[in-house]
């Protein structure tokens, strides 16, 4: 699903490396934590998946791409496969929850029909039924982030890259999202979440790869936060 | 590409930045207009111009019969085969004659039709009212004078006219107007292209949001361009139409009514409506074309795809 060879971020103008020498591989299914501090390369790995930025050495593939031979007109179609979640939610404020989740199906150019049939599943699966026609602004924390779960998830991506999805939200909010997560991984789709919420970490007791300035420190299955000797 | 989608996102566009792509509208509008207007001037030109202009520099005008009863030159009767022989001659011995064309009367009334055909003068003239004449190309137009000496007053020439001297004043006053008038439209098109730029500019910022998010879902370059381009192009039309109209009325209030120059000067021949209206389709080309070509360039600056 996703794998890194060797792989080293420099910004330009910067001397320190964004990420150095960072190999793993990511199966199809997992659910993987990212954890580290703040300027730790969490989110630089994050863009490297999503192919906004390009890695300075080393390869990166994700679904079997070698992301630094993709050509430019093909990175949408890459991004088809990948859905994205944020800590602030990214909803389009003046458009409703179902207009919102439709946008993302709308701008590849699916067929209305497609649309209509998809979109009241996804926010049923989300947990959103009967708040199709709400505005963004009159949602909860929790809610929004069910919205762009839903959103994410609409066009059924095989990859979902979470960035600190809960870091907005209060720990009994955050559980439910991560349950949200947790069911749309046991479909099948392979979830990537940075987060620094320790608790949610803990207790889900998943596959934990940590960062610490750029370097792989710590790849644990079943891992919890903090280091454990 | 769902179209509805496409075109409620140009609506919502244009209306969010109104200022600015009234603008634009205006800012095309004009130089389009000047555009149009210094291209019917060039053809404007052309028509004085007529069949010999660019050909010759001197032309011999020869008595018909009818001259002979009006003009003092022609009193001795219309010009005889001897005299034109004699004239032939004599030009083909002058050294500075480059080439002597003779125009039959005929010729002449088939040529007068070309230039005048749609004016009431040429409907009630014939044949046989025209002159023959011999044109003369020199080999240097300067030496106009040697010709006019050698033949005024002669028998059977009516008369010898210098026609580019007399038509080039004119003529160099109506390409300095033109050359101003494309001057003007070249300013007008770069200050209506960089609002086009800024436009987009706005245009992209105040949408980064659904831009960010179209790029992350996957859509395509050409799907998240293809509203900003279109913005530009509608603009674009909009004030192509507009330079359309302000041509056609502009011809109509000048030369038909109006200040009614077409019969004011009944000897100047017009450009006709067809040369008017051939000029549109370029126009609302241009006006498309232009203003998303800048959009183009200007979301590889300012849009992230």
């Amino acid at each position: 699903m996703i794998r890194f060879d060797n792989v080293s971020k420099v910004y330009p103008k910067q001397t320190r490396p964004a990420l150095r020498d960072v190999s793993l591989e990511v199966e199809k299914g997992e659910f993987v934590f990212l954890v580290g501090s703040s300027g730790s390369g969490k989110s630089t790995f994050l863009r490297l998946v999503l192919r906004e930025e390009r890695c300075s050495h080393g390869q990166v593939h994700v679904l079997g791409k070698d992301l630094a031979r993709l050509s430019n007109w093909k990175v949408p179609q890459m991004r088809r496969q990948l859905g994205t979640v944020f800590q602030d939610f990214r909803l389009l404020p003046n458009k409703t929850v179902a207009e919102n989740v439709a946008f993302a199906q709308e701008v590849i150019g699916k067929s209305r029909g497609e649309i209509r049939k998809s979109v009241p599943q996804v926010l049923d699966l989300v947990g959103l039924g009967g708040k199709e026609d709400r505005m963004p602004g009159e949602l909860s924390g929790g809610e929004q982030q069910r919205v762009a779960i839903a959103r994410a998830f609409v066009n059924r991506p095989k990859l979902l890259i979470a960035d600190e999805p809960t870091g907005n939200l209060d720990p009994q909010t955050s559980v439910g999202i991560m349950k949200l997560l947790d069911r749309i991984n046991r479909t099948g789709t392979t979830v990537i979440m940075a987060t620094h919420d320790q608790n949610i970490v803990d207790q889900m007791r998943k596959r934990v790869i940590e960062l610490e300035k750029g370097r792989l420190v710590r790849d644990q299955a079943r891992g919890v936060y903090g280091y454990q000797h | 590409m769902r179209a509805q989608f496409v075109l409620s996102e140009i609506g919502v566009g244009l209306r969010r930045n109104l200022t600015m792509t009234f603008a634009v509208i205006v800012s095309v509008a004009l130089s389009l207009a000047l555009f149009g207007g210094s291209l019917l001037m060039s053809d404007q030109v052309s028509t004085m111009k007529g069949y010999w202009y660019d050909k010759v520099n001197v032309s011999i005008f020869l008595c018909n019969k009818h001259d002979a009863d009006s003009d003092v030159n022609c009193a001795k009767g219309a010009v005889t085969e001897d005299q034109k022989k004699q004239i032939l001659s004599d030009l083909h011995k002058m050294t500075v004659v480059e080439k002597v064309t003779y125009e039959s009367q005929d010729e002449a009334y088939k040529h007068y039709k070309e230039q005048f055909g749609n004016s009431p003068l040429a409907s009630s003239l014939t044949p046989d009212q025209m002159q023959e004449s011999y044109r003369i190309k020199l080999k240097d137009p300067q030496k106009y004078q040697v010709i006019a000496s050698a033949f005024n007053g002669r028998a059977g020439v009516q008369s010898v006219q210098d026609q580019k001297g007399i038509l080039d004043n004119l003529f160099t006053l109506l390409n300095l107007m033109n050359r101003g008038a494309l001057g003007v439209m070249a300013l007008m098109l770069v200050v209506a292209l960089l609002l086009i730029v800024n436009t987009v500019r706005v245009s992209a910022f105040s949408r980064r949001r659904e831009t960010g998010i179209m790029r992350l879902v996957g859509a395509s370059g050409f799907y998240i361009q293809a509203p900003f381009i279109a913005e530009a192009a509608v603009a674009g039309l909009i004030g192509g139409g507009l330079a359309c109209v302000a041509l056609v009325v502009g011809r109509y209030f000048t030369i038909d009514h109006g200040m009614a120059l077409s019969a004011k000067l009944s000897l100047i021949n017009f450009v006709g409506w067809d040369a008017v209206l051939t000029k549109l389709p370029l126009i609302l080309a241009t006006s498309v074309v232009m203003p998303s070509l800048a959009a183009f360039f200007a979301l590889r600056k300012y849009l992230k795809v």
